[in-house]
């Protein structure tokens, strides 16, 4: 029972400890971004990584991601013999929800797992502390163009899927089962709104934090992991828990953000 | 030593590495206990010690990378244990580092690895810049391996582009950590002889942990012992292997062992030196 007891203390000082220092690290980093010089060239080289590289998965998510829902809202919609309402279904589907959570989470798999591989490696072989030394600040040369490349690329990732995915739904739609075009767009239309929109975006924009700090800070403080931060298991190990706490957290902050701005 | 004209034991400027009764713990283990060591400005502090001993542990204190449980590091007179962030910054733009395991930056190029501090820490163009690491990887024999990746060298190479790495700022202070551990005996000369070569150029303070002994005493103005968490003694390389402390004693018989003084190696040390 004591013994009970203490691994409950310890677990929770373990995780009190990771949390204060995770939130130093993000202070640190967002001081890192708005601290000149400013330097594009990285942050365009993590652009492209986190951003542009992630598109084709993107563009392939969000298609079938589309069809599937224009399918199931269409069987859904007909048996109350309101079809014309899948334009709207989708699009607000797509936009409130699985168009941020998806390719959240898409990112997470591609970007996500290889920042804090990355960031592990480097503070696993000590090139973290050669760059402390060498007097530059991690947080600003490592970490500030990976949190502006992920801040900027959820957003823009996100429209893309939505876009696809409206697309896919009314390929499904209009060309599968033949709905009316105009109602599938019109519908559509009508029902989202602004505010819709702006869900959406809020949302991209703390995903994209959330995956890049979660990421990042594992891999940067690897060295004190409780299950060990050491060799190439280390860094394996705690990539899949930073791929696990990240898509977790993405999932109960999605809840969270529609909880309070709906 | 006479015809490279090193003197040993050189009083040297005034402080310029403090450590006070350091005292450092990993959870149960007592690395450091009341560890007091001084390096005056201008000289070689060469650190010896048994494996595990803590020497390294000693070093990332000085370095500012682990903070002392009790005592104090002062480094120009600033406790690195208090400082703020950006003291310890400044403090370290007067350093340079190689480490032991070099950690060059591997997923670039020898090139940029070695530009970086000139990147990151100074406004120079990009001309410039070049101009300067290729003098300074020239002046480590390393024409030509400039587009490599640390992985394509051989160890000698990457203690050789650390090195240039760690001078390219002209640092005051430059700290080796077994900068020849793993190396065969010409690898290691060599990395001694361009040592030697840019500590006089550029007049930097140096400390270096190495298990070379005797080699290193050559290189040593003074010498401190590291055992049982405590400096043991800290002399100069000619009394250092006189000394009759004990800890000493068995320190240097385990290191040298019977091979000591093998007349062809000390011979021809600095040949390739003077160019
Ligand atoms: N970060 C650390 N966490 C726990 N123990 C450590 C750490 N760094 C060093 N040690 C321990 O401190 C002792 C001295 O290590 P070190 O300074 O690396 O020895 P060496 O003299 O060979 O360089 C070793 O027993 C090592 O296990
Ligand atoms: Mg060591």
């Amino acid at each position: 029972m004591m013994k009970y007891l203490e691994k409950i203390g310890d677990d929770f000082f373990y995780y009190l400890d990771q949390a204060g220092r995770m939130g130093i690290f993000l202070f640190h980093c967002l001081l890192g971004i708005l601290k000149p010089p400013y330097k594009l060239g990285p942050t365009i080289r993590q652009i492209h990584f986190i951003g542009a590289r992630s598109l084709f998965v993107i563009l392939f998510t969000g298609a079938f991601t589309g069809m599937v829902l224009a399918l199931q809202g269409y069987y859904a919609l007909r048996k109350v013999g309101s079809e014309g309402f899948l334009g709207s279904a989708v699009g607000l589907s797509l936009i409130r929800e699985l168009g941020p959570v998806l390719t959240a989470l898409m990112v997470v798999g591609r970007a996500g797992s290889a920042i804090c591989a990355e960031i592990g490696i480097m503070r696993n072989s000590e090139q973290i502390d050669a760059l402390e030394c060498m007097a530059i600040d991690p947080h600003k040369y490592l970490m500030a163009p990976k949190f502006i490349a992920g801040i900027i690329s959820l957003p823009l990732l996100t429209f893309v899927f939505d876009v696809i995915g409206i697309f896919g739904g009314y390929l499904v739609g209009v060309g599968m089962f033949g709905v009316n075009e105009g109602a599938y767009f019109q519908g559509m239309y009508s029902s989202v709104e602004w505010r819709d929109i702006h869900m959406g975006i809020v949302k991209s924009l703390v995903f994209g934090l959330l995956i890049i700090w979660i990421a990042a800070s594992k891999g940067y403080f690897l060295h004190f992991e409780r299950s060990g931060g050491f060799g190439a298991e280390g860094v394996s190990r705690t990539t899949t828990n930073a791929v696990v706490l990240s898509s977790v957290t993405i999932l109960v902050w999605n809840y969270l953000i529609t909880a309070i701005l709906l | 030593m006479e015809e490279i004209g090193k003197e040993t034991g050189k009083e040297g400027g005034k402080p310029i590495i403090e450590l006070i009764d350091v005292v450092k713990s990993f959870k149960q283990q007592k690395v450091l206990d009341r560890v007091s060591l001084t390096i005056r400005e201008g000289t070689t502090m060469v650190i010896v010690g048994g494996s595990g001993q803590g020497k390294s542990v000693l070093l990332k204190h000085m370095l500012g990378l682990l903070k002392p449980d009790q005592g104090k590091v002062l480094v120009f007179g600033r406790d690195l244990a208090r400082v703020s962030k950006g003291e310890l910054k400044d403090v370290r733009k007067e350093y340079g580092v190689l480490f032991q395991n070099v950690a060059l930056f591997d997923s670039m190029t020898v090139f940029d690895n070695v530009a970086l501090p000139l990147r990151e820490r100074t406004k120079l163009g990009e001309n410039e810049i070049r101009a300067q690491v290729e003098e300074k990887l020239s002046m480590m024999d390393l024409e030509g391996t400039g587009e490599k990746y640390p992985a394509q060298l051989s160890g000698g190479m990457k203690k050789r582009v650390g090195l240039a790495r760690a001078l390219i700022l002209n640092p005051r202070i430059v700290f080796f950590d077994e900068p020849t551990t793993g190396l065969d005996v010409s690898r290691s000369n060599e990395i001694y002889r361009l040592f030697y070569k840019t500590q006089t150029r550029l007049k930097y303070t140096a400390v270096i942990v190495s298990h070379d002994v005797p080699k290193i005493f050559k290189l040593a103005d003074y010498v401190a012992l590291v055992a049982d968490g405590k400096i043991q003694e800290c002399l100069t390389p000619e009394d250092f292997q006189l000394s009759e402390n004990p800890a000493i004693k068995s320190f240097v018989k385990e290191t040298m062992g019977p091979i000591y003084s093998s007349e062809e190696e000390e011979m021809g040390f600095y040949e390739a030196d003077q160019r």
